[in-house]
């Protein structure tokens, strides 16, 4: 397997996040903010912040409880449903003039191309976005950045299988032996698994998946529950899902372990912005400041699993490093393009 | 008395009569409820996107396989859960209601914890039982008969292992219904039968089944059309699997971009299924009256069974394995254990799960009290309206009692799912903006809880004689107070079980819940199926737990409220 800079990875994400990072009206992005007493005070008034996330609920939690924490006062609620799902909920609630989000994540990358387009973001640029992040992983016009980033990989439970029969690509999945053994998460849910899927289906063309889906695969929803089934030992392999779920469960000492496929795995990217109807505009701001610090970077890093593009962080020891490991290429624009063919292939090949 | 007088008596009555308005409201209100949404669901069927008229959705659901599939399936589904039902539930509601079996109370308050038990906690908790490979019962059989890692005893991801977890979950229904009207049936009708020399099978042959008839077939269409409409049961054990149901099919409808004019389409096979299924119990009831509360009323003869009564007990404990014990101990298993699918030992015990829910996610509190909210509020007003309209159409009150007693019906035909977008399309837009709010959640919980409110009240108003009410309005009181004087004590126990119903109705609730939420708006079971779509199945035991603690709380404090007597859910 051919060795990868983290730079070329970075340059060859970045060409194609560059397209969709760029946008007709050319804005110059605002200046740089930095946290200060008054954006504390104000935001200490407004007394909370609600953040709509794809991040597995716990970790999310975990997030909102750092956040609150480090500025008492300001009450965090975390709204977390599938990226798909809380696209669809903006979008509903927003069409009835329902202006409850304050800052969104989502692993659909590709979501925050329609928000942009449909003027619903503010525009706000911490400190550490500025100074700190590739240009590839920001919005030109201060709209939104890449708050994390990681892969959607294949995993065995270490229980069931021994680590010479376990899968090395996408490719030994389609082997007979594992017939009704494997789980695998739902594009019509999670933007993880939709933008894996158009990453693989780009790749591996479409009939990968009717290869797959002949192998009576487990279809769960959220990319958070492959891992969730492997550790319960339901299936002794996962197709797709969270790296950062497998990282915490070794954490944690369940029988989960890697495979980072041959062919590439597909590269995920999960910004956070800030929405112009935002009921809590001050608390949003903070959040998201608070959101891309180092602190908070590392924290992703060390509790949650998950990668950053902050160069002030470090890798957790012991984990693969994020330039060693071949990836596919993300592509959030043609994600947006083709998300609606791409679920309904998915629909008609896996049949729900 | 004289005729002067007679009139005299007439005019006054007339003059404090409030009926009519209270009559007219009630069928405005319904008319609100269910016809509203109903108007739009039929307007977007015959539409496309760009609102032009069109029958291509119908086209669409006819010949693609995509749509037909999961039709035959839901068809299955409904009538193999509907006999099951019905072939378990009407022994044990025998049992109950008219034998000797030992620990009769008992059963009856387990058979009401599990219709208290949502379908959807019931599946998740069959997951952990009988998932093929980490389900605890695979599990025992593997390490009880030596087999291989791969195999197993049950596998609840299949259509079969649906149907059980359905039925699980429906027989309650059947088996309240029998009971009661078992429970109604007075023991001198039967005895007449005895003096007249009939035998134990002559009498049951042609006083009890006849008189219990009405109430199977309510019961067995009650489970096929909750088999026909459920959607939480499906969504955790057939997606999976790779299968749709309808209501599941629907709702994939909905996801981004979503296709409202299909979902409607595709609702009206239901509709029309249920339609003709109503039809059919009206042609085989015919006009025969169920007449049995009268002025006098005899107790019910308890038949003994001698040594069978150990075998019916043992009947009973087996039915209730399935619904209750397991289930509960699975959960109450995954709720203490750090691992769901390992039983807990000093090795692996834990409050991480109890930690989790209360001081980790942030929602959980909002989701309570929204809950607890809209559980009280459906259940009161609901209960309200169904006395209205039961009696309107019982007593055939006003013209279009028809009309009223089919409308009131009705929302059983139409998947919650189905049900919740005909309401965000109709409280989307003036003049009443709800969605965002608990009103338009309020008004969903309410006419989904119609169907069988209604049934409930009016099957009771059936069983009391008009006699005594015309008794009443003939000295002279007005038809509402008829109503609160005489009618409302004598149904008290179907009042009350009626608004447990409901309530319990609302907590299980998930289906239109999951299309009308906001997150400020949000329920327990709602929090549920997220936490289920992302496989958090330690914190979805500590909150089923708690939901039933708390159901159980107020259904017993709602039994004891003085002035309704100390009532059950039952006639006794």
């Amino acid at each position: 397997m051919a060795k990868l800079s983290r730079r070329g990875v970075l340059q060859g994400a970045g060409v194609l996040a560059a397209t969709a990072f760029a946008s007709p009206i050319r804005a110059a992005a605002p200046e740089p903010q930095a946290i200060t007493p008054q954006l504390v005070d104000a935001a200490r008034r407004e007394g909370k912040v609600v953040w709509y996330t794809s991040v597995d609920l716990p970790l999310a939690e975990k997030i909102a409880k750092s956040f609150e924490a480090k500025f008492p006062g300001i009450a965090t609620r975390v709204e977390r449903t599938g990226a798909e799902r809380v696209f669809q909920r903006i979008g509903q609630e927003y069409a009835s003039r329902i202006y409850a989000v304050d800052v969104v994540n989502s692993s659909d990358a590709a979501h925050f191309i329609g928000w942009k387009r449909d003027g619903l973001l503010a525009p706000y640029v911490p400190e550490d976005i500025a100074q700190f992040y590739p240009s590839e992983h920001k919005d030109p016009d201060g709209m939104f950045a890449s708050f994390r980033v990681w892969l959607s990989v294949i995993a065995y439970n270490t229980n069931l299988v021994k680590t010479e029969d376990a899968p090395k690509s996408f490719a030994d999945l389609l082997d007979a032996k594992w017939v009704g053994k494997i789980v695998k998460g739902h594009p019509g849910y999670s933007g993880t698994i939709m933008t894996a899927t158009y990453q693989m289906a780009r790749d591996l063309g479409w009939d990968y998946f009717e290869k797959l889906a002949k192998q009576r695969v487990m279809q769960v929803q959220s990319s958070a529950d492959p891992p969730k089934k492997l550790a319960l030992g339901e299936r002794a392999v996962m197709a797709d899902g969270n790296e950062y779920n497998i990282f915490q469960m070794k954490d944690q000492g369940q029988p989960v372990e890697v495979v980072y496929p041959a062919e590439g795995a597909p590269l995920i990217v999960g910004p956070n912005g800030l929405f112009k109807n935002a009921p809590n505009p001050n608390a949003a701001r903070l959040f998201q400041s608070y959101c891309f610090s180092v602190e908070a970077q590392q924290f992703i890093i060390d509790v949650g699993g998950l990668r950053s593009m902050h160069p002030g962080t470090n890798e957790k020891p012991g984990r693969k490093p994020f330039r060693d490991i071949k990836t596919m290429k993300d592509d959030p624009a043609g994600v947006e393009k083709t998300a609606e063919d791409v679920k309904a292939r998915y629909a008609q090949i896996f049949r729900v | 008395m004289s005729a002067p007088d007679v009139v005299s008596a007439r005019t006054q009555a007339f003059r404090l009569d409030l009926s009519w308005p209270v009559l007219i409201a009630a069928a405005l209100i319904l008319c609100g409820l269910i016809v509203a949404p109903l108007a739009w669901l039929t307007y977007f069927s015959l539409v496309d996107r760009a609102g032009a008229f069109t029958l291509d959705n119908f086209r669409q659901l006819v010949t693609s396989p995509a749509f037909v599939e999961p039709l035959i399936t839901t068809i299955i589904l409904s009538v193999s859960s509907s006999a099951g039902c019905c072939a378990v539930g009407t022994p044990l509601a025998w049992f109950v209601a008219r034998t000797d079996m030992p620990l009769r109370g008992t059963v009856r308050a387990l058979m009401t914890a599990s219709f208290v038990t949502p379908p959807f906690l019931g599946a998740i908790a069959w997951e952990l039982l009988a998932a093929p490979n980490s389900g605890l019962l695979n599990q025992a059989y593997r390490a009880l008969t030596g087999a291989e890692a791969d195999q197993h005893l049950f596998n609840i991801y299949t259509l079969p292992g649906l149907i059980f977890v359905t039925s699980c979950y429906t027989t309650p229904y059947v088996f309240v219904l029998i009971a009661n009207a078992l429970d109604r049936i007075p023991g001198d009708l039967e005895d007449a039968s005895a003096i007249l020399g009939g035998r134990k099978w002559v009498t049951a042959q042609r006083v009890t089944i006849p008189l219990a008839l009405p109430a199977l077939l309510a019961g067995a269409l009650v489970a096929f059309l909750q088999a026909m409409t459920l959607f939480g049961a499906p969504a955790i054990l057939a997606l999976p699997a790779g299968f749709h149901t309808m209501t599941t099919k629907i709702w994939s409808l909905f996801q981004y971009p979503p296709k409202p004019e299909l979902a409607a389409a595709a609702s009206l096979p239901l509709l029309i299924l249920t339609v003709l299924l109503l039809r059919g119990q009206h042609l085989v009831l015919g006009r025969r009256g169920y007449t049995v509360v009268g002025g006098r009323q005899g107790d019910a003869r308890i038949v003994r069974l001698g040594g069978w009564k150990w075998a019916a007990l043992a009947f009973a404990l087996v039915v209730l394995l399935n619904p209750v014990f397991l289930p509960y101990g699975a959960l109450l298993n995954a709720a203490f254990s750090r691992v769901p699918s390992q039983l807990v030992s000093f090795a692996n015990l834990t409050l991480h799960n109890f930690e989790f829910v209360f001081y980790e996610i942030s929602a959980t509190r909002l989701a309570f009290r929204n809950t607890l909210i809209l559980c009280t509020l459906a259940a009161t007003i609901g209960t309200l309206i169904a006395l209205i309209i039961s009696y309107l159409t019982s007593r055939q009150a006003i013209a279009f009692h028809r009309a009223l007693g089919f409308l009131a019906t009705a929302p059983v035909a139409v998947p919650g799912i189905v049900l919740g977008v005909g309401l965000f399309l109709t409280y989307t837009r003036p003049p009443f903006i709800l969605y965002g709010t608990l009103w338009i959640l309020l008004i969903a919980f309410v006419t989904i809880a119609m169907p069988s409110a209604y049934q409930q009240l009016q099957s009771a108003f059936r069983s009391v004689s008009p006699d005594l009410e015309e008794a009443s309005r003939i000295l002279g009181a007005t038809r509402l107070s008829t109503i609160g004087r005489i009618t409302a004590p004598l149904l008290r126990t179907s009042v009350i079980a009626t608004w447990c119903f409901i309530f319990v109705g609302v907590i299980r609730e998930l289906s239109a819940a999951i299309m009308l939420f906001t997150s400020e708006t949000k329920v327990i079971s709602v929090l549920i199926f997220d936490l289920n779509e992302s496989g958090d199945l330690g914190a979805i035991a500590v909150l089923g737990l708690i939901m039933l603690v708390i159901t159980f709380a107020v259904v017993t404090a709602v039994n004891r409220i003085p002035g309704f007597g100390s009532v059950r859910l039952r006639n006794n």
